[in-house]
C-alpha cells in the first residue's frame, strides 16, 4: 500500500527471502496509543472485517445465483457461474479471517489517519448533485457544483479559490464538450437528459 | 520467417506516419504525458478518461492514440517518483527509492535522462520481441478451442490475482469480485438479466470506463483528500541537466539490460502486474551489486533497472493482448475493452483480418517512444511545474472531467452513479487493505471466462476432465495450480520462521522520505 500522507508510502512486500526496502529502514518509533475506538480497526481486525466482508459479497451472490437456473455441468444455466464465484469468493473469506494474525503489543503500531468526514462527505456530495442537478438544472449549474462543492472539502480551499476554479471548469465544460465536441447535453434545462 | 514480420512492419510503419494517424498518436503522448505527471493520475486513470473520446473515432487511430496516452503517462509518472518521491503509479515506487535520494543530491535531471533511456531501450527491445513472437503465438493460438482458452485465463486470473501486491488471498478474493462485477447484465446464452437490482441500464453490463474512474479515481480521492499535500520542492531541471555523462551510461547499461529481460519473461505470464516486475528487477539489482549499501541512497543502478523492466513488461504483455484477446494486467484490459467497443475481437484472428491495425500498432510504439523522448527534453520544465499544481485543485477539476468523460460514454446520467457506487466500493476495500486492481482484470475476463468454461463443458458433454486431457490446457492448469502450491508454501514457510523465531516481525516499512 501506499499512502500520501506526508509523502511516504509503504510497501511491504517480500520476494524469495529478499525483503524490501534496504535493509536501512529505519522503523518508525511506536506512536502514541490510540484511543481505544481506534484499536478496533488494527491490521489484525481488518482482515476479519475484510473476510466478513467477502463472505457477505459470496453467500449474496451464491443466494442470488441459485435463484436463476443452474442446470447440469453438461448444460450450464446462467445460474451455474455465479453461485460457483459466490461459493469460491465465501471460502476466501473465511480463508481471510482465519488467516488474521494478532499484532503483537510490542509492535510498532501503525498510527490510524484521522478520520476525513469533511472530504469524504463533500466528494461524495459533489458526485451526487451532479446527477441531481445535470438533470434538474442543466450541465451549467451541475458543472458548478461538483467542482465547487468538492473544492469545498479540501481545508486548504477558500471560498474564493473555490469559486475561481468551478468557474474555470464550466467555462471548459460550455467551450470543451458542449461547443467543441458537441455533446448532446443542455446548459440549462429541466429534467432535460 | 524473419522477412515475413520485417515486410508487415514496413506496412505497419506506412500505416502509423500516415499524417492524422502519426496526429493522434502524439496528442496521445502528450495527453498521456499531461496526465500522468498530475500528482494522483497514473495509467489507468489516463486512459480511461480519454477512453469516451476515442469511440466515435476510427479504430486504427483510436488505438493509436490509446497506446500513445499508455506511454505518456507511464513517463509521466516516473517524473513525478523521481522529482517529488510521490509514486503516482505503484509500479513506479521502487523508482522513489533511489530516484528521490538522486534529486536531492542534485542529480535528478540525470536520474530523468536515464528513465527515459531505459525505457526507450526497454521499449525496443519488447517490440522486437513482440515483432517475432506474435505470429509465432498465432500459430499455436490457432490450434486453441475454448479448454484453453479457459485455461490460459485461469493461469491470467491466479497470476493477477497472487501477484500483485499485497495478500494473495486477498488479491485472489478482489479478482473473483471482479468476476462477479463481470457478471451483471443480460446473460449471452439464455437472456436472462443477472444481479440487475432492477436496473434497465445494467442490464447492458457495468460500464467499463465507470468501473475504472470510480476504482481508480473517485476512491483514489476518497483516500487522499487533506492528505495529500504537494509540496513544492523547488527542483528545476534544465534540458542540460537529462543528459547523463559517459562514466553514468556504462554504469547503467547493465542494469538496463537485466531489467529488459525481467520485464519480458513477466510480460509472457499473463497476469503478473508491472508493480511485481519492478520490484523484482529491484532486487536482481540488489543481489548482483557489489556495493549494495549504496541503494536507497541514490544508486543509478535502482533506477534504470526497475523502469527498463516496467516497460518492456508493458511492451511484452501486448502480445498475449492481441494475440490471445487475454489482457496481462488491468491497463491491457483497458485497451482490450477499448478494442471491444471498437468492434475488434483481439484474437489470433485480428493479426490475419486488422493486419493493418496490428503492425500499425506495432510500428506506432516505436514512434509513440521517439515522440515521448522529443517531447520530453524540452518539455521537462513544464513537468516540473505542472507537479507543483495544488492537489486541492487537482481533485476537484478531474472529479468534473470524470464525470463528464463517464457521462459521453452513453450519455446517461446513470452512468456518474455508477461511477459513485464503485467509487465507494474501492474505497472501502482500500481501506481494508485489499487491492482493486485485479477486480478490473476479473471484469473484463469474466464474461469469457464464462463463455469458454460453458462451451469447453457443453462439448465434452460435462466432463471436467477435458482441462487435463487436452495438453496445452493441461499446461496452464498445471501452471495455475504450481503457483497457488508455491504461494502456499511461501505463506506456509514464512509463518513457520515466524513462529521459530518467536516473534511475528512485522511487515518492513521503507524509510521515510
Amino acid at each position: 500500500m501506499f499512502s500520501f500522507a506526508q509523502g511516504r508510502f509503504d510497501i511491504p512486500l517480500e520476494v524469495g527471502h529478499l525483503q524490501f526496502p534496504p535493509a536501512a529502514s529505519a522503523r518508525r518509533p511506536p506512536l502514541q496509543q490510540g484511543v481505544p475506538v481506534r484499536r478496533l480497526v488494527t491490521q489484525y481486525n481488518k482482515d476479519y472485517y475484510g473476510g466478513a466482508l467477502m463472505i457477505l459479497i459470496g453467500l449474496w451472490a451464491a443466494i442470488q445465483g441459485k435463484s436463476y437456473a443452474i442446470g447440469t455441468l453438461s448444460r450450464m444455466g446462467p445460474g451455474f457461474f455465479p453461485t460457483a464465484l459466490g461459493v469460491i469468493l465465501t471460502l476466501l473469506g473465511i480463508a481471510i479471517a482465519l488467516s488474521a494474525r494478532r499484532v503483537p503489543k510490542d509492535a510498532p503500531e501503525e498510527k490510524p489517519l484521522p478520520p476525513e468526514w469533511r472530504g469524504w462527505i463533500c466528494i461524495i456530495a459533489s458526485v451526487a448533485a451532479f446527477i441531481v442537478l445535470a438533470k434538474w438544472g442543466g450541465f451549467v449549474p451541475a458543472t458548478f457544483a461538483i467542482t465547487f462543492i468538492s473544492a469545498m472539502g479540501d481545508r486548504d480551499n477558500t471560498v474564493k479559490g473555490a469559486t475561481i476554479l468551478s468557474l474555470a471548469m464550466v467555462a471548459i465544460c460550455v467551450v470543451v464538450f458542449w461547443w467543441a465536441l458537441k455533446l448532446p447535453f443542455s446548459l440549462f434545462g429541466w429534467g432535460g437528459v | 520467417m524473419i522477412e515475413q514480420p520485417l515486410l508487415d512492419l514496413w506496412h505497419g510503419f506506412g500505416v502509423a506516419l500516415e499524417p492524422h494517424n502519426l496526429m493522434w498518436s502524439f496528442f496521445g503522448v502528450l495527453m498521456g504525458n499531461l496526465i500522468g505527471v498530475l500528482p494522483g493520475m497514473g495509467p489507468i486513470s489516463a486512459i480511461s478518461m480519454l477512453l469516451p473520446i476515442t469511440f466515435t473515432m476510427h479504430p486504427i487511430p483510436a488505438i493509436l492514440m490509446l497506446a500513445g496516452i499508455f506511454y505518456g503517462s507511464q513517463y509521466g509518472g516516473a517524473i513525478g517518483a523521481i522529482l517529488l518521491n510521490l509514486p503516482c503509479h505503484p509500479p513506479h515506487a521502487v523508482t522513489c527509492l533511489d530516484g528521490y535520494p538522486m534529486t536531492r543530491a542534485g542529480k535528478g535531471g540525470t536520474a530523468l535522462g536515464i528513465t527515459m533511456i531505459a525505457s526507450f531501450f526497454a521499449a525496443s527491445f519488447g517490440i522486437m520481441v513482440m515483432i517475432f513472437a506474435s505470429p509465432l503465438l498465432v500459430k499455436i493460438a490457432f490450434k486453441f478451442g475454448p479448454a484453453e482458452l479457459f485455461s490460459i485465463m485461469l493461469l491470467g486470473l491466479v497470476c493477477g490475482g497472487t501477484m500483485s501486491r499485497g495478500s494473495p488471498l486477498k488479491g485472489v478474493a478482489m479478482t473473483v469480485v471482479g468476476l462477479l462485477i463481470g457478471i451483471v447484465g443480460t446473460d449471452v446464452n439464455s437472456g436472462v438479466a443477472r444481479f440487475t437490482f432492477g436496473f434497465v441500464e445494467l442490464t447492458d453490463r457495468v460500464e467499463l470506463v465507470a468501473l475504472a474512474l470510480g476504482l481508480f479515481g473517485v476512491s483514489e480521492f476518497l483516500r487522499s483528500v487533506n492528505r495529500m499535500h504537494v509540496v513544492g520542492s523547488g527542483t528545476r531541471v534544465r534540458m542540460r541537466d537529462m543528459r547523463p555523462s559517459k562514466a553514468e551510461l556504462k554504469q547503467a547499461f547493465f542494469p538496463m539490460l537485466r531489467g529488459t529481460l525481467v520485464g519480458t519473461l513477466f510480460g509472457a505470464m499473463p497476469g503478473t502486474g508491472p508493480t511485481i516486475t519492478t520490484f523484482v528487477a529491484y532486487a536482481i539489482e540488489r543481489k548482483v551489486s557489489k556495493t549494495p549499501n549504496r541503494f536507497g541512497y541514490g544508486a543509478l543502478e535502482g533506477v534504470a533497472s526497475p523502469e527498463a523492466s516496467s516497460h518492456s513488461k508493458t511492451q511484452v504483455d501486448f502480445v498475449p493482448t492481441m494475440s490471445l484477446g487475454i489482457p496481462g494486467d488491468p491497463v491491457m484490459a483497458l485497451i482490450l475493452g477499448a478494442l471491444i467497443i471498437q468492434g475488434i475481437q483481439p484474437g489470433p484472428q485480428l493479426i490475419t483480418e486488422h493486419a493493418d491495425l496490428f503492425w500499425g500498432l506495432i510500428a506506432s510504439f516505436w514512434i509513440g517512444n521517439i515522440l515521448l523522448v522529443l517531447l520530453n527534453v524540452p518539455l521537462i520544465g513544464v513537468w516540473v511545474k505542472l507537479l507543483q499544481v495544488p492537489y486541492r485543485f487537482l481533485f476537484p477539476a478531474a472529479l468534473f472531467f470524470i464525470a463528464i468523460g463517464v457521462y459521453s460514454t452513453n450519455n446517461s446520467l446513470f452512468e456518474i452513479g455508477e461511477v459513485l457506487v464503485f467509487g465507494l466500493l474501492g474505497w472501502l476495500f482500500m481501506s481494508l487493505e485489499f487491492q482493486v486492481a485485479p477486480i478490473l482484470l476479473g471484469y473484463v475476463l469474466g464474461p469469457m471466462v464464462e463463455e469458454n468454461f460453458r462451451r469447453a463443458l457443453l462439448l465434452s458433454r460435462g466432463d471436467m476432465a477435458v482441462f487435463l486431457t487436452r495438453p496445452i490446457s493441461a499446461a496452464f492448469v498445471v501452471i495455475s495450480a504450481l503457483i497457488v502450491v508455491l504461494q502456499l508454501f511461501f505463506a506456509a514457510r514464512a509463518a513457520l520462521r515466524k513462529r521459530r523465531d518467536g516473534t511475528l516481525a512485522p511487515a518492513p516499512r521503507p524509510q521515510e522520505g
